[in-house]
C-alpha cells in the first residue's frame, strides 16, 4: 500500500474514532429512524448533557431495570397488532433483552382532539390485552389531550419497571470471536406489515406485524445458556442489521452473517424486492438477536424453537475478531458485502 | 421467488467464476466499466467481484440517475419545494442527495411538503386529489424511466389536469459515455452495458463504443448470474480479438429497442443544448427538456427558480476516477472536503460510488488484501 493511501485510510479512522457532535441544524426524519443519525443526536447531545456513560435497552439500579419507550404510529391499527400492543410490547422487551423480568408499566397518553371514543376504548383494551400476556401490571399513567391537528390520533408512552434475573450477565461488551448469532423468528414483518398497511403502494400481501413480548424467549435462553448468553437485543427500529452495528462496536468484534440462513417469511421477501429495501433494516415488535458462546449454541437455539411464536428461530451467523466494528454478509450467491449502519430510513432505489 | 432466484444460483456463479479465470490472460490487468448504478447495485449486494480473479477490476461508471444531479438543479429543486403552493415529489433515493444547501429531507424537515412517490402516475393522482395545490415532479433518470414521465405528461394533458407539473432533470446515455471515451487518459479495456436503458433505446446506439474507441460492450441483465455471463463475454471479445456490441440480456431488450418509448419520447422531451453533471461538468446535448406543447406543464417556466449554478469544487475529480485514471483515495479534496455526509462528487453522493464505497469500507479491503 503507498504512502498517500495509508495517510487516506488513517485521516478516515481518525474521523471515525472522534466521539459524535451534534451538528445538524434542525431535527429531520432522520433523527428517529435508528440509523446513524439517531446515535449522532443520542451521543451527541443527549448522553454528554444528561451524564449518560452507559446507553442500553434499559438502565439498572440495583436489581432492577427501568426503560421508557413512546410510540407514534400510523396507522394506529394494522394487521397484526395495533399501537396499544406495541407500547406494551416495546417496554417489556427492553427490559427482557437488559434480562430483568417486566413487572409493573406505567401509561402515558397524548390525546387528539376528536379522537373517537371508540377507537380510544379499542386501544385502552389492546393495552390491557397485551399487558395480561406479558405478564405485567400497568400501575399508574398520566392523560393530556392537544388541539386537532396537533398529533395523530394518539401517541403513548410507557415506562417499564423489571427485576433482574440473576442467572445471566448481559453485556453488550461481552461478544468473543466464535459467539453464535441467533434470531428468534422470521425477519421484517412489523415493517412491512406498516408500510403496506399505510396504502402508499398498491401492494397486497397477508403480512401481520410479529409485536409480541420477548421475556418467555429470554428466559428460555437464560436457562439454557446461562452465563454463556453474552447478550440480547431486540431488533426494532432498523432492524437486524442495526443491532449487529451496535454490538460489533461496542464489542470490538465483527459479525460475519449468512444471508441464506436468516429466516423471512415469502411475502416479506416478496415485497422487500418489489419495494427495494433489505428485510434485515426492516423494523421487528418481537424478535430478538442473540449472542451464545459456541458450546451452549445448540441448547439455546432449541430452548428458543420451543417457545411459542420462535418456532423459525435460526442460528444467522458468528462473531469473528477481524475486521473490528464491521458486519460482514456471505450473500447466497457466494460473495460478500458490508451491511453498514443506515444513515436514515431506508429510502427505496429509482434504479 | 421463481423466476429470480434462478438467476442468483450460487452453484452457477461458481461456475462461471472458473471460465472467466480460464478466459483471462494471466499478468494481465483489466478494467472493465459497469455503466449503470444497478449493475454496481447487484455488485455490491451479492458481492459479484468476490467471485472475479483479482486482476478483473470493476469500475464503477456515471450511471446513477440521481448522484449525476449537480447541486445548482436540487437547489432549484428545493426552491420550488418550499413553495407554499407545491406539493414536491420524487423518487426515495433523490431525497437525501445534497445541493448547495442541504436536501430534500432537510427541506422537509423544514417544512417543505415533500412527498415520496414510486411512479409519476401517483404523482399526478396527487394533483387529481388536491386540485387546490401545485404538485410538481422531480423528473430524473436516463432513458429508462423517462418514457413513463412522458406518458404521465400525455395524460395530465388528455385530462386537461391544470395542477401538474414537472421539473425536468431526465438526461441521456450516449453523450456521458462518449466524454468518458474521449477522454486522451482513458484506462478502461470495455463496458458492461446498461441493460434497463437499453429496453429503451436498444443496443444499437452503444455501436459508436467499438466502432469509434475500439472497446467491447456486452448489454447485461441485472441479476448476479447476469453479470457474471456479461464479464465474461466481454473477456472473451478481448481474447478473440473481437470488439463488437452484445446483448446477454436478450430476455428484455431487442436489439433496436422500443419504438413506441422511443416515439414517446420524441413527442414530449426535446434536447438541451448543454445539462450539467455533477464531477463531469457540462456536456452537449445529454439532458432533456420538455416540447413547447407541454410548457403549461414545466415546472421550470412555472415557478422562477433560482437557476444558481453552484460549482463543483475545482479539486473534485469525479471524472478522473470514473475514467480509472486516478483511485479515491488520490483525489485531493477525499476524505476532507468530500466526505459520505458531505459529498462532493457523484462517486460520493451515492453509497455505492467509489469514493462513498472506499471511505466506508476501505479498511475491509485491506483485510481482504491481507487473506
Amino acid at each position: 500500500m503507498s504512502t498517500r493511501e495509508q495517510e487516506a485510510l488513517e485521516l478516515i479512522e481518525r474521523v471515525r474514532a472522534q466521539p459524535p457532535r451534534f451538528r445538524d441544524p434542525q431535527v429531520t426524519m432522520a433523527h428517529g429512524a435508528g440509523g446513524k443519525a439517531t446515535w449522532t443526536l443520542i451521543e451527541g447531545l443527549l448522553a454528554p448533557a444528561l451524564g449518560l456513560e452507559t446507553l442500553a435497552d434499559a438502565a439498572v439500579l440495583d436489581g432492577l431495570a427501568l426503560t421508557t419507550d413512546s410510540f407514534v404510529v400510523k396507522p394506529l391499527r394494522f394487521p397484526g397488532g395495533s399501537i396499544g400492543d406495541l407500547a406494551v410490547n416495546g417496554t417489556v422487551n427492553d427490559l427482557a433483552v437488559t434480562g430483568a423480568r417486566p413487572l409493573a408499566l406505567t401509561l402515558s397518553l397524548v390525546l387528539e382532539e376528536g379522537l373517537s371514543a371508540d377507537e380510544l376504548r379499542f386501544e385502552i383494551d389492546a393495552v390491557a390485552a397485551a399487558a395480561d400476556v406479558a405478564g405485567v401490571r400497568v400501575v399508574g399513567g398520566d392523560t393530556k389531550v392537544v388541539e386537532r391537528g396537533r398529533c395523530d390520533g394518539m401517541y403513548v408512552t410507557t415506562t417499564g419497571l423489571g427485576r433482574l434475573d440473576e442467572r445471566g450477565r448481559l453485556d453488550p461488551t461481552a461478544l468473543r470471536p466464535g459467539d453464535r448469532i441467533l434470531v428468534s423468528g422470521h425477519v421484517g414483518e412489523h415493517g412491512v406489515a406498516i408500510m403496506l398497511a399505510r396504502g402508499e403502494f398498491e401492494l397486497a400481501a397477508e403480512v401481520r406485524s410479529d409485536t409480541r413480548p420477548l421475556w418467555a424467549a429470554v428466559d428460555a435462553l437464560l436457562e439454557a445458556a446461562g452465563p454463556m448468553l453474552r447478550c440480547v437485543r431486540d431488533a426494532t427500529r432498523g432492524g437486524v442489521a442495526s443491532v449487529l452495528n451496535e454490538l460489533a462496536r461496542a464489542s470490538g468484534v465483527a459479525a460475519l452473517v449468512r444471508e441464506a440462513a436468516v429466516p423471512i417469511a415469502a411475502p416479506v421477501v416478496g415485497a422487500c424486492e418489489i419495494l427495494g429495501i433489505d428485510p434485515l433494516y426492516v423494523a421487528n415488535e418481537g424478535v430478538l438477536v442473540a449472542f451464545v458462546a459456541p458450546e451452549a449454541a445448540e441448547k439455546a437455539l432449541a430452548a428458543l424453537r420451543d417457545v411459542p411464536g420462535c418456532e423459525h428461530a435460526a442460528e444467522i451467523g458468528v462473531v469473528k475478531s477481524e475486521p473490528p466494528g464491521l458486519v460482514l454478509v456471505e450473500t447466497a450467491f457466494g460473495g460478500r458485502r458490508v451491511m453498514d449502519m443506515l444513515v436514515g430510513d431506508p429510502l427505496p432505489r429509482i434504479c | 421467488m421463481k423466476y429470480v432466484d434462478e438467476f442468483r444460483d450460487a452453484e452457477l456463479g461458481r461456475a462461471l467464476s472458473t471460465r472467466i479465470v480460464a478466459a483471462v490472460e494471466p499478468g494481465r490487468h483489466y478494467k472493465i466499466m459497469e455503466v449503470c448504478g444497478g449493475h454496481t447495485h447487484t455488485i455490491y449486494k451479492y458481492g459479484v467481484d468476490d467471485l472475479l480473479p483479482e486482476n478483473v477490476e470493476l469500475v464503477h461508471g456515471p450511471g446513477c440517475p440521481v448522484c449525476v444531479i449537480p447541486m445548482g438543479r436540487v437547489d432549484d429543486g428545493i426552491a420550488v419545494a418550499r413553495r407554499s403552493e407545491v406539493i414536491f415529489t420524487c423518487f426515495g433515493d433523490m431525497m437525501r442527495v445534497p445541493g448547495g444547501e442541504g436536501t430534500l429531507l432537510d427541506a422537509k424537515a423544514g417544512g417543505a411538503d415533500v412527498r415520496m412517490v414510486y411512479s409519476p402516475l401517483d404523482a399526478l393522482r396527487l394533483a387529481r386529489e388536491n386540485p387546490e395545490r401545485d404538485v410538481v415532479f422531480f423528473a430524473v433518470g436516463f432513458e429508462t424511466t423517462a418514457p413513463s414521465t412522458a406518458l404521465t405528461l400525455m395524460r395530465a394533458k388528455a385530462e386537461g389536469i391544470e395542477n401538474f407539473f414537472v421539473y425536468c432533470n431526465h438526461v441521456t446515455i450516449v453523450p456521458p459515455l462518449r466524454a468518458l471515451l474521449e477522454s486522451p487518459d482513458l484506462r478502461l479495456d470495455g463496458f458492461v452495458g446498461p441493460g434497463h436503458v437499453s429496453t429503451v433505446v436498444g443496443a444499437r446506439p452503444f455501436e459508436f463504443v467499438p466502432a469509434d474507441y475500439g472497446k467491447p460492450v456486452v448489454i447485461s441483465g441485472f441479476e448476479p448470474l447476469d453479470l457474471l455471463q456479461s464479464v465474461h463475454m466481454v473477456l472473451r471479445q478481448l481474447a478473440e480479438g473481437r470488439c463488437e456490441v452484445e446483448n446477454q440480456y436478450t430476455r428484455v431488450v431487442p436489439y433496436d429497442g422500443n419504438p413506441r418509448a422511443l416515439e414517446v419520447l420524441a413527442d414530449v422531451f426535446e434536447l438541451r443544448p448543454h445539462f450539467e453533471w455533477r464531477g463531469l461538468g457540462f456536456i452537449s446535448h445529454s439532458g432533456l427538456k420538455l416540447r413547447d406543447a407541454y410548457a403549461d406543464l414545466d415546472a421550470e417556466l412555472r415557478y422562477a427558480v433560482p437557476g444558481v449554478r453552484v460549482a463543483d469544487p475545482k479539486a473534485c475529480q469525479c471524472g478522473e476516477v470514473l475514467k480509472g485514471v486516478i483511485k479515491p483515495w488520490e483525489c485531493k479534496v477525499f476524505g476532507t472536503a468530500c466526505t459520505p455526509e458531505r459529498p462532493i462528487g457523484t462517486c460520493m453522493v451515492s453509497s455505492e460510488g467509489a469514493c462513498a464505497a472506499y471511505y466506508n469500507y476501505g479498511r475491509f479491503a485491506r483485510e481482504r488484501a491481507v487473506v
